[in-house]
């Protein structure tokens, strides 16, 4: 329930054994390495080639995977996503280390393939834009690249759409002159341009071809020596042919489907390596020996000490971290609170000498989660489906991933809890079912609240809101004095935290029993009781003033400011009313819940007691509560969130520790079985 | 009907009307930047999709509290409202959300847009980016709140 403790370790060993004490603290996971000073005579290897040389061995067989996945699809459920690594055991691990050369090469012929298809693809693209072009000079008796005979010319092209044959005679006419005898054909008319021969005599050809191109007369844009019937013949083969080509590489890629795994595990085994060779250039080494030094969980050292120091003879030094060296943070909590881990690693990890707040803050996430979503129906729903992946995949799970599903499920157990509480499930559907299909007609409602339902006395719940508020914020307050204390900062404490408490205390016993108060909270509580300690509620509060005035700016040494600076942090007691009324959300979206599935059942149960009403009824309240349903997890999920980071957080925690980043094997797709020797 | 039912009836229709709008806009303006997002870096969707929808709350906010006039001004159930001053009443119950809403759901999907950009520069800080359209929300949430309980306790 708290940060591990971390220790530095340093590894002095002899060089012929680097690739080994590397590959086995690689394999144990257990140790952050820091990349060491450079000092005299050390000198660091250059391993930037080969690990870049692994690294594209890693990207080609991802290239490869990736083009299977788009031709041979793996089959996968709807819940694979969960379905974590595939474990491997050593004896698979020495096999694809033995094969890795003709992995990479099946890879490379694989990825070539789909390189040659997809140039195929383009070059039938290209083709077929041709033979779009071509298909209006079909008819054509002549080459498109014929330019005429020995005394006659020939043009053959497109003028602009719009333009007729008449048009056109009568321009050249008007152009070339009257007198210049010329035959003017139309080959085809399609709606973008008219395709046409125009023959005319040589001597001829200058005056005609102008005046052609003063209406826009354009040349072919591929002329060829070939008949254009021909032409697109030719061109419908070569395509034929291009098809053939891709069917027979698709077989082959195909094919190659049972290499996935083998691609796979040979990615992994490169990455790996590619990491390895990563902190293999980092390394100080000497002649004869070399330097590792790096962060060691307390737990895990002698596990190290024996590993590393006994099983290759190397020098092990342990030290515990300097004053001023942070070092990495890894949690460690019990079942249910390391839930919340990944919530907090979301703001920012604890740093050495803090509170690890995951313990409580789980129990306070868990329980205003609830609160908000509060509904029977959707809490059972998420227990359910949380439930089910939890069972079914908790073992292959990633960690992170785990600890999301099992939150979830916990938020459900509350979501149910609260929802049972308020009456609602599914809204108010067992009612509305009830009436409108079973003809209940009792008073009140059938599935009783078993504490209060929220929409008849909404000011009563507002009142347990700030409470539950109020419980939440004081935790807060109460882990900094908790800190202060654990540094023997008792000043600190009394005039910080405690100074706090009591003038809180005080004002809330002073208020509680006022006429204020009591029109807040109508009939629903009597405070009267308060008023009996009316005096000592008094006292608290002007000690808890008193000691906020002249204690909280103890730093400063001109008295006058301090007093001025301590009157000003009196100030911040509005800050805590904020924060408490922030908490009035828990009743806001509660209700949202609530209301909305009551919109959802009544227009649901609009069509009466039919076969037409009931088959309605289904359809809306599927859709609807899908729909609410998503709409008020996210809700409940965000503003979880903020109650604790912004309220609970803004009393105490500060953040900005630094994760702990195990020097281990880096695999996507595989586990490799560590074999019991 | 009469004229207290028409101002009570105007005061869930702004409800509605206002919030939706604020939340339509604010969820559209979002909505431009998450494409953009999803344009560049197509694994972002889902986290981009839960910022873009953080504006989407005050248009059901401002449902909800029309709902509850509506089933109270005997429309969905509940007695009719028969004089002018309980109309009214009504009426300035359903203002808080109306306004606040409109102008929340504005702002929060500017906010959201914002973070959008942050979550697409750095996948990691989603948690933080969530943060700041939550804050907005607040005051939605309190509008919300007052139009509520104003709306419970008229009578």
């Amino acid at each position: 329930m708290a940060i591990v403790p971390m220790q530095q370790v340093s590894i002095c060993a002899l060089k012929k054994d680097r690739k080994a004490i590397l590959e086995k603290l690689q394999s144990m996971g257990v140790m952050e390495i820091v990349p060491m000073e450079q000092t005299e005579g050390l000198a660091v290897m250059d391993t930037l080639a080969s690990r870049q040389q692994f690294e594209r061995n890693a990207a080609l067989l991802e290239q490869a995977l990736s083009v299977l996945a788009e031709h041979v699809p793996e089959p996968k459920s709807l819940l694979a996503s969960f379905e974590g690594k595939e474990k491997i055991s050593g004896r698979d691990k020495m096999a694809t280390i033995l094969r890795r050369d003709r992995t990479m090469e099946r890879a490379g012929k694989l990825v070539r393939l789909a390189r040659s298809q997809s140039e195929n693809r383009q070059r039938i693209g290209k083709l077929t834009a041709q033979i779009e072009s071509l298909r209006p000079w079909e008819n054509l008796g002549l080459p498109l690249n014929f330019k005429g005979t020995e005394k006659a010319a020939v043009f053959l092209g497109t003028l602009p759409a719009g333009v007729t044959a008449e048009q056109a005679s009568a321009l050249i006419r008007e152009k070339a002159g009257e007198d210049v005898p010329f035959e003017l054909e139309t080959v085809t008319q399609t709606p973008e341009a008219l395709y046409i021969g125009v023959l005319c005599l040589k001597e001829h050809a200058a005056a005609v071809e102008s005046a052609l191109r003063a209406e826009g007369f354009a040349r072919p844009s591929s002329p060829t020596h070939r008949l254009p019937a021909r032409k697109i013949e030719r061109l419908q083969k070569e395509i034929e042919s291009l098809k053939q080509t891709n069917e027979e590489l698709e077989a082959d890629i195909r094919g190659m489907a049972e290499d996935r795994e083998s691609f796979k595990r040979a990615a992994d085994y490169f990455r790996t390596r590619a990491e390895k060779y990563r902190i293999l250039g980092e390394l100080s080494q000497s002649e004869t020996a070399f330097f590792v030094t790096g962060y060691v969980p307390k737990k895990a050292v002698p596990a190290v000490e024996k590993a590393i120091g006994e099983g290759y003879g190397a020098a092990v030094e342990v030290s515990d971290l300097a004053a001023d060296d942070p070092g990495p943070t890894l949690l460690h909590n019990n079942a249910f609170a390391e839930s919340v881990e990944g919530v907090l690693e979301s703001y920012g990890l604890p740093t050495k000498g803090h509170v690890d707040p995951s313990a409580i803050m789980s129990v306070f996430y868990v329980f205003f989660f609830g609160m908000m979503f509060s509904d029977g129906g959707y809490g059972l729903i998420m227990m359910a489906a949380c439930g089910f992946v939890w069972w079914k995949y908790g073992k292959t799970l990633k960690d992170s991933m785990r600890k999301m599903v099992k939150l979830f499920f916990w938020c459900g157990v509350s979501t149910a809890f609260w929802g049972f509480m308020y009456g609602g499930f599914f809204g108010d559907a067992i009612d509305v079912v009830g009436r409108t299909f079973f003809g209940y007609t009792g008073e009140g409602s059938i599935l009783k609240p078993l504490w209060f339902e929220p929409m008849r006395e909404p000011m009563r719940l507002l009142v347990w809101c700030m409470f539950f508020g109020l419980i939440h914020l004081f935790f807060g307050l109460g882990i900094k004095g908790y800190e202060y204390l654990k540094d023997k900062d008792y000043v600190g404490f009394v005039s910080d935290v405690l100074s706090w408490f009591l003038f809180l205390l005080g004002l809330i016993f002073m208020l509680l029993p006022s006429s204020l108060f009591s029109s807040i909270a109508g009939d629903a509580f009597d405070f009267s009781w308060a008023a009996a300690l009316a005096v000592p509620a008094k006292v608290l509060t002007i000690v808890g003033l008193l000691l906020i005035l002249v204690m909280q700016e103890r730093a400063q040494k001109n008295w006058v400011l301090r007093i001025l600076l301590g009157a000003y942090d009196i100030y911040g007691v509005t800050g805590w009313l904020s924060d408490i009324l922030s908490y009035s959300r828990l009743l806001a979206l509660g209700l949202a819940t609530g209301v909305i599935a009551q919109v959802i059942n009544m227009m649901g149960s609009m069509g009466g007691k039919t076969v037409f009403g009931a088959i309605m009824f289904v359809i809306v309240f599927i859709v609807g509560h899908a729909l609410n349903f998503a709409i008020n997890v996210l809700g409940a999920y965000v503003h979880t969130n903020r109650l604790q980071f912004v309220e609970f957080f803004g009393k105490f925690y500060e953040g900005g520790g630094k994760p702990f980043e195990a020097f281990k094997t880096v695999n996507q797709y595989t586990e490799v079985e560590e074999e019991a020797s | 009907m009469n004229i207290g039912m028409a101002f009570a009836l105007l005061g869930a229709a702004l409800a509605t009307g206002l919030a939706g709008w604020g939340s339509a806009k604010g969820v559209g303006i979002a909505g431009q930047a998450a494409a953009g997002v999803v344009a560049e870096d197509p694994s972002q969707f889902a986290k981009v999709l839960i910022l873009e929808l953080l504006p989407g709350t005050q248009g059901i906010y401002g449902l909800l509290v029309a709902f509850i006039t509506l089933a109270n001004i005997g429309v969905l159930g509940g007695n009719p409202v028969t004089d002018l001053p309980t109309g009214l009443m009504y009426l300035g119950a359903c203002l808080p959300i109306a306004i606040a809403g409109l102008g929340s759901g504005i702002y929060q999907g500017k906010t959201s847009a914002a973070s959008i950009g942050l979550v697409a520069k750095k996948p990691d800080q989603f948690g933080k980016a969530m943060l700041f359209p939550a804050m907005v929300e607040t005051y939605a949430i309190l509008a919300l709140l007052v139009s509520i309980l104003a709306v419970t306790n008229i009578r």
